[in-house]
């Protein structure tokens, strides 16, 4: 700061610059003692600093302004100067979209305000997700983000450095996009559709030749970005604001909306005095590696080929078998991204594989090349044979089921990825149940009370030949049926029937290693309670207990099935529940899904009891991906009618939870002791 | 003999005095008008909101036919269809159902999202949609004969994931079905902006977010923005609202209620506007 101590405002000095912004009249009851006490344990600098913003927050409420003098020195020390501005810029922005109350709250929250100002970078893996959303939402086509120091794309991969910091977390947030998007439009708009490195083969310096061709390509895709994506401009200006002078002459040809990577090329080649030295870096525009992407776009088109010809072989074919031989056409259209397949003039659908595999030749090869026509027989393709599934069996037995599994950062499944086997538990101490049942039997007799009472809670069931009540809708129908001489129904009663329920419930239960101890035993005794709640119903329901160890080994125990009566040997069986391995939740939720669409209910349930994130030895479950994977499990189950709830012990689970049991309804428990009575309890309310 | 009045909603036959704006994309209008003198009854498929509403009404006008509309939900009884007695006083007055009424009056019966109806209560129509072309209605002891421009049409969405949601096959083999989709995105801007009168090249940008949109189905969104929808942000831009803002309301918002799905919608709108 450019002022001394002795430079210090006087406190006659302050209270004459104070009352300039205040203007506090005396029978306000307001005076400046307590600001020029706190004005005068700063600097000449930070007091200067403190009255300047106190000047402009005046401007919007003085309220604030008070609040920003009085707490400044606290500020100042806490955060620094510049963050200190940030805070009252801050405080102004609330009072503005939220009112004085609020933003007076967040004035006096200095030690939130600084936890939340550490630095202003942002991580990309905070950003992974919604990239890879926001990428797929462009093209259709998924594509993985992946941290790497420099950014690069191979077509299939958006690679971004793992941090960013300029300023701002918007303005971070924003470059991000920028920067994914621009990459993203190398493979959208064909950067990589002509062979590079023969194009490049001549020039004396390939290095030097590629950063130039990656400038050039990002004020071609930049301009084409504008016009496709206007709303990106922002972003997009923010990364290519100052490139060269030299490529000025470059923009009106590569603006054009024809403009290719042949005219970068060209652009390129009649400059030789350009490609004598390296370019400024430009490090948010990132590089062009030609080779890594032409091998990723040569496999992919080679596969989508594959797909789409058997997409197209298979419709032929049925056709054929009716009707003879067929004359196929194809029509592609690189702008829209559309591929229709006309067969004798007869315009078909593709299935939705075929669709997406067009679309993805097309942005490789900007149309559907004839020679894809060649019908290719369904019996030259072969699922079992497909590269690069991932099917790596450590087991030497085989996996009862084969499940998918989701990868939220390619935004894709990973086939057949989980091995699945059922087990079922060996019973063991048959006095546990009676135990319990005997611990809890107040309990219980009120929880049968309640299940009871669900009964006569059901469906009314009107126009019954008999029943309790009279049906007066029937009644005066058949009045009025009789006056109008037909013949009156008999059926004048209503009756509540208990059958329409018609549900069935699947309870998984958490048997990881985490649940040793109290939450095993709270576990256990909701499900005894629960059992013995059911049984006042009909409903049909279904037991298993879940651990893991590695996708290899996913074990799913059977304690009770639909079939199964609540008898001594599954009362065995829940006593024998423990805690085993680890909670990789994504293959039992998907396989039991798979059984509950298989019963004849008319609504289907599915109760996880666990306590925590998902978490699986040794690999990456334990992350984000394991609660992408659940979430996305639970997503398939509701989009195939089964409605899921998901109880959780956890106190510290508030943060992912709410988006990994988005798609399903869920509890949180913060005191297991509490589980017992909870579980029967919120199965009563789903099913009521 | 003199009734006591009696309240009842009777159905309503719609008539359109001037024309329902429709944009032909394909052969449907050609295919509609040669199953309505062909006397088949029509089954439109396709996801929500891409017109096949707006087409019947379209059709109705130009086949110059009344329209009946009923909006099937789960507790849509046969009698809610074909009709019953209500009681006035000492008297009994029958009240034509929908269907009943529409085919007394040779028009256009719509059954939406016909699915969503009771299977029991699907059967009714089965006599009027094979060449008896008859409705017993049972509680008269009378056979409703359909005259020649009677028209039945159903409409349902096939992509509903639910297998409760399925047509049997015993009654969508009854109708001539054509195929609804989003309409090409030349087309959908010009039909965006005719309906709400906003600039074309704004209503392109709106098609746009919704193609971005409809990429993300299955990934988070059920389905992708329906033309509908496109016409609610339409109309918002219309009224002054920012289309950003608009689209958030009508677009984003109304997609989904999760807070990530919600999240990338709008980071797509945010690319376009």
């Amino acid at each position: 700061m450019p002022y001394s101590e002795v430079d210090r405002l006087s406190n006659a000095a302050l209270h004459q610059s104070l009352d300039g912004i205040f203007c506090f009249d005396v029978s306000s009851g307001r005076n400046y003692e307590e600001l020029i006490e706190a004005l005068a344990s700063l600097s000449r600098g930070e007091q200067d600093f403190s009255l300047h913003w106190a000047m402009v927050a005046a401007q919007t409420h003085l309220e604030i302004a008070y609040l920003v003098v009085l707490l400044m020195p606290d500020a100042l020390r806490r955060l620094g100067a510049k963050p200190a501005e940030a805070w009252v810029v801050a405080a102004l922005d609330g009072f503005d979209r939220i009112g004085l109350r609020n933003a007076v709250i967040r004035l006096r929250d200095i030690e939130g305000f600084a936890r939340g100002a550490v630095g202003h970078a942002i991580s990309l893996e905070s950003l992974e997700g919604r990239l890879a959303r926001f990428l797929r939402g462009l093209s259709g086509r998924s594509l993985q983000v992946a941290a790497a120091e420099t950014a690069w794309t191979d077509t299939a991969t958006v690679f971004l450095p793992p941090a960013i910091d300029i300023g701002s977390r918007d303005a971070a947030t924003s470059c991000y996009m920028a920067m994914a998007t621009l990459l993203w439009a190398q493979g959208r708009y064909g950067t990589f559709n002509v062979d590079l490195e023969a194009a490049l083969s001549g020039v004396r310096d390939r290095a030097i030749a590629l950063a130039w061709l990656a400038l050039l390509e990002a004020v071609r895709l930049t301009a084409r970005l504008e016009r496709d994506l206007p709303g990106l401009r922002s972003g997009l200006e923010a990364l290519t604001g100052n490139l060269p002078p030299e490529l000025n002459a470059a923009r009106s040809i590569l603006a054009a909306p024809e403009a290719t990577v042949g005219d970068s090329l060209v652009w390129l080649h009649a400059r030789p005095a350009l490609l004598e030295q390296m370019p400024p870096p430009f490090p948010l525009l990132g590089e062009l590696r030609p080779e890594a992407a032409q091998r990723v776009r040569m496999a992919r088109i080679q596969r989508q080929a594959e797909v789409l010809r058997l997409s197209i072989a298979e419709l032929v074919a049925a056709l054929r078998e009716e009707q003879g031989v067929r004359e196929v056409e194809v029509a592609s259209d690189a702008e829209q991204l559309e591929m229709r397949v006309i067969v004798d003039g007869q315009e078909l659908t593709l299935p939705p594989e075929g669709l997406a595999a067009a679309q993805s030749l097309i942005q490789d090869l900007g149309e559907i090349p004839p020679e894809l026509l060649v019908p290719a027989g369904p019996a030259e393709w072969n699922p079992a044979g497909q590269p690069g599934s991932g099917k790596t069996s450590t087991m030497e037995t085989r996996a009862d089921f084969l499940l998918d599994e989701w990868d939220y950062r390619r935004q894709a499944y990973r086939r057949q990825w989980c091995h699945l086997y059922l087990q079922t538990v060996a019973g063991a101490d048959a006095a546990y149940v009676p135990a319990v049942r005997a611990r809890h039997a107040p309990l219980i007799q009120q929880l049968r009370r309640r299940f009871e009472a669900m009964r006569g809670e059901d469906r009314m069931l009107r126009r019954q030949a008999d029943g309790p009540e009279v049906d007066m809708d029937a009644l005066v129908e058949a009045i009025a049926d009789r006056r109008g001489g037909a013949e009156p129904s008999q059926r004048l009663f209503c009756r509540r029937q208990r059958d329409e329920r018609s549900l069935a419930a699947v309870f998984l239960v958490d048997m990881s290693g985490s649940t040793e101890g109290w939450i095993n035993d709270a576990e256990r005794e909701a499900l005894v309670l629960l059992c013995e709640a059911l049984e006042m119903l009909d409903d049909r329901y279904a037991i298993w207990g879940f651990s893991g160890w590695t996708r290899t080994r996913c074990d799913l125990y059977r304690i009770k099935e639909f079939d199964d009566p609540y008898d001594a040997a599954v009362q065995a069986r829940i006593a024998a529940i423990k805690p085993r391995d680890y909670t990789r939740m994504g293959p039992p939720i998907r396989y039991l899904t798979q059984r509950l669409l298989a019963e004849p209910a008319k609504h289907r349930l599915l109760v996880t009891l666990s306590d925590g994130r998902p978490d699986d030895f040794g690999d990456e479950y334990r992350s984000q991906y394991g609660i992408e994977d659940t979430r996305q499990a639970l997503l398939e189950a509701r989009q195939a009618g089964v409605r899921s709830f998901c109880v959780t012990i956890d106190k510290n689970g508030a943060d992912y939870l709410k988006h990994m049991y988005g798609p399903a309804a869920y509890a949180v428990l913060d005191d297991v002791r509490k589980l017992p009575l909870k579980v029967a309890e919120i199965y009563r309310k789903l099913t009521f | 003999m003199n009734h006591p009045k009696i309240h009842a909603l009777a159905p309503e036959l719609e008539t359109f005095a001037s024309e329902p704006f429709y944009q032909v994309i394909g052969n449907e209008r050609d295919l509609f008008e040669a199953a309505a003198r062909k006397k088949l009854p029509v089954l439109l498929k396709g996801p929500t909101g891409c017109g096949k509403t707006r087409f019947v009404e379209y059709m109705a006008w130009k086949l110059g036919r009344p329209l009946v509309t009923v909006a099937c939900h789960d507790d849509l009884t046969s009698a809610d269809l074909v009709g019953r007695y209500l009681l006035a006083g000492e008297e009994t007055v029958w009240l034509d159902g929908p269907l009943t009424a529409a085919v007394r009056a040779g028009a256009i019966c719509y059954l939406d999202e016909v699915v969503e109806a009771r299977k029991d209560t699907t059967v009714v129509i089965h006599p009027l949609t094979d060449t008896r072309r008859v409705l017993p209605v049972e509680k008269r002891g009378e056979l409703v004969r359909a005259p020649d421009d009677f028209l039945l049409v159903v409409s349902y969405n096939p992509g509903y994931q639910s297998v409760l949601k399925e047509l049997k096959q015993s009654t969508r083999q009854r109708f001539v079905a054509l195929n609804f989709d989003y309409p090409p995105p030349a087309l959908e801007a010009s039909i965006v902006a005719r309906e709400t009168g906003i600039a074309l090249a704004t209503a392109e940008q709106l098609v746009k977010v919704a193609g971005l949109t409809r990429n993300l189905k299955g990934q988070g969104l059920d389905e992708g923005a329906s033309t509908r929808l496109l016409v609610h942000a339409g109309h918002l831009v219309a009224a002054g609202v920012q289309p950003r803002d608009a689209c958030q309301a009508a677009i984003g918002q109304a997609l989904s209620d999760d807070s990530d799905a919600v999240a990338s919608v709008d980071d797509l709108i945010r690319a376009v506007f």
